[in-house]
């Protein structure tokens, strides 16, 4: 088995310097570019997942909460799309060392001293807001006869919303939720900058040693496989989910 | 509490000055790179519209790219690949001569091209709202293209853009934060100074975010009046 991999990867760097890449350079970051990679995917699906968690209540909140909840919903969505990814993860990876020792009386500075942790903590909190704001607006386009079949039927307020309004808005909200997926691919590179090695973060690291432009034209390659293939996969999900509101072309 | 607000003060042992210097840098960065990326993105839509099938391709596979790319690749790549070709290319002429890239100038170009990619999609969805017995029309009452672009097309095509165009402005604004990387002292970075010399990291970087929300709330102000304007001749259900 290990061979084999071998042989793939020898193969693999031949084919690469036939078409003019630098095969050297390769064969000693290659691994660490996948490596990158991952840590990439990591970061982006368990903050989206979890952000895709919070921005439910979040977003009922804005819709169905009393003046001062949606008041607060709006305010978190507000300052976490007004102001820059960078400055959150600033914000949080430097402020959590100031306050060190209350962190770890609550026990929780093992998370706060983890720049990957960190990373996903703000980019967590960060698409949130941008979800809650994207499912807020598909909440508010479902005509009110939902709400109201539902109450007429006898169900309970969760009941409604878990069976009638929420499958219905995530299917509206299916194609910006995308966008927010691909942006997070694209900003999770922010991460690159607390010293998490992403895939930005190896490029970083292999250009600082190497001086070759190469390595960025290598990420730039597995940056668009990654957008690409989440668009393909998305547009797939979508026509798939949303057929039944599909006009005939 | 007044240990935080000398620490805002202006003058020599306050950091107020530097940051309101940097946070000035951030909006002249933001400025100088909204006609550039513009005029890039509508350069890129009327290329989407062309008739030759090259040129369409070519305006989209440049959308593609840079809508795919990181914004801080791109500005990387604008920064360090244009200092090692443009040194060069001056290797070319002078025996050992090294350029210097001006960060402010890579940051505008990065930023340019973002904006180029995003507004691109805006403005070739307002060019294909604009009905084309208008351009017809206007081409039968003998037009040249040029000024049919100039007095029919563009004047219609500002409504339907605006809404779109402040969405890209809104995130260009957020994403000049990232020139700090390369050491631009804009915001970000002046921040990041106190920061290092005042211990003070959740403080500033509160006060930082703070300022650009201040620079969100003022642009969304400024937006909603453009439009008001761009679509007064125009009216709408409901409204007035």
């Amino acid at each position: 088995m290990q061979s084999l991999l071998d042989m793939l990867g020898a193969g693999f760097l031949q084919l690469m310097g036939l078409i003019g890449l630098n095969s050297d350079l390769m064969a000693r970051y290659g691994l660490r570019f996948l490596d990158g990679v991952w840590v990439t995917l990591q970061l982006v699906v368990l903050s989206v997942g979890i952000g895709a968690l919070l921005a439910w209540p979040l977003a009922i909140a804005r819709v169905e909460g009393g003046k001062w909840t949606a008041r607060a919903a709006f305010a978190y969505s507000y300052f976490f799309r007004g102001t820059p990814l960078l400055a959150q993860t600033f914000l949080v990876y430097y402020g959590a060392g100031q306050f060190r020792e209350q962190l770890t009386a609550l026990g929780l500075w093992w998370f706060f001293r983890d720049a990957f942790y960190c990373a996903v903590f703000t980019f967590t909190l960060n698409t949130t807001a941008y979800q809650s704001e994207i499912l807020r607006g598909a909440i508010q386009t479902l005509p009110i006869g939902q709400m109201e079949a539902a109450k007429a039927l006898g169900l309970s307020k969760l009941k409604a919303y878990w069976t009638i309004i929420m499958p219905q808005a995530a299917g509206i909200g299916l194609r910006p939720l995308g966008n927010e997926l691909i942006l997070m691919i694209k900003s999770s590179a922010i991460a690159s900058v607390i010293t998490v090695y992403d895939l930005m973060g190896v490029t970083r690291l292999a250009f600082s040693r190497s001086y070759d432009m190469e390595v960025y034209l290598w990420a730039a390659v597995l940056y668009l496989v990654m957008v690409e293939v989440v668009r393909r996969v998305w547009d797939r999900l979508e026509r798939r989910l949303n057929r039944h509101l599909l006009v005939s072309r | 509490m007044f240990d935080f607000l000398r620490l805002l003060s202006f003058g020599p042992d306050g950091w107020g000055d530097e940051i309101a210097r940097g946070a000035l840098l951030t909006i002249e960065l933001a400025l100088v790179t909204l006609p550039v990326g513009i005029a890039i993105g509508l350069g890129v839509a009327l290329a989407k519209d062309s008739k030759s099938a090259a040129v369409k391709m070519l305006a989209n596979a440049y959308t593609t790219v840079f809508r795919g790319l990181p914004e801080l690749l791109t500005l990387f790549i604008v920064y360090y690949g244009g200092q090692m070709l443009l040194t060069r290319l001056a290797g070319l002429f002078v025996e050992g001569a090294s350029v210097e890239v001006n960060q402010f100038v890579a940051g505008v170009v990065a930023l340019g091209l973002v904006l180029g990619a995003f507004s691109s999609e805006v403005l070739y969805a307002a060019i294909r709202a604009v009905p084309r017995g208008q351009k017809e029309a206007a081409a039968a009452l003998g037009l040249s293209k040029m000024r049919v672009f100039r007095l029919v097309t563009f004047p219609q095509l500002w409504r339907v853009a605006l809404p779109g165009l402040s969405n890209n402005w809104m995130v260009l604004l957020k994403d000049t934060s990232l020139v700090s990387v390369i050491a631009i002292s804009d915001l970000m970075r002046q921040t990041a100074i106190a920061v290092g010399v005042t211990k003070q990291p959740f403080f500033f970087y509160l006060i930082a975010c703070l300022i650009y929300l201040v620079f969100s709330a003022i642009s969304s102000a400024v937006f909603s009046r453009l439009e008001a304007r761009a679509s007064r001749g125009f009216r709408r259900v409901g409204g007035h």
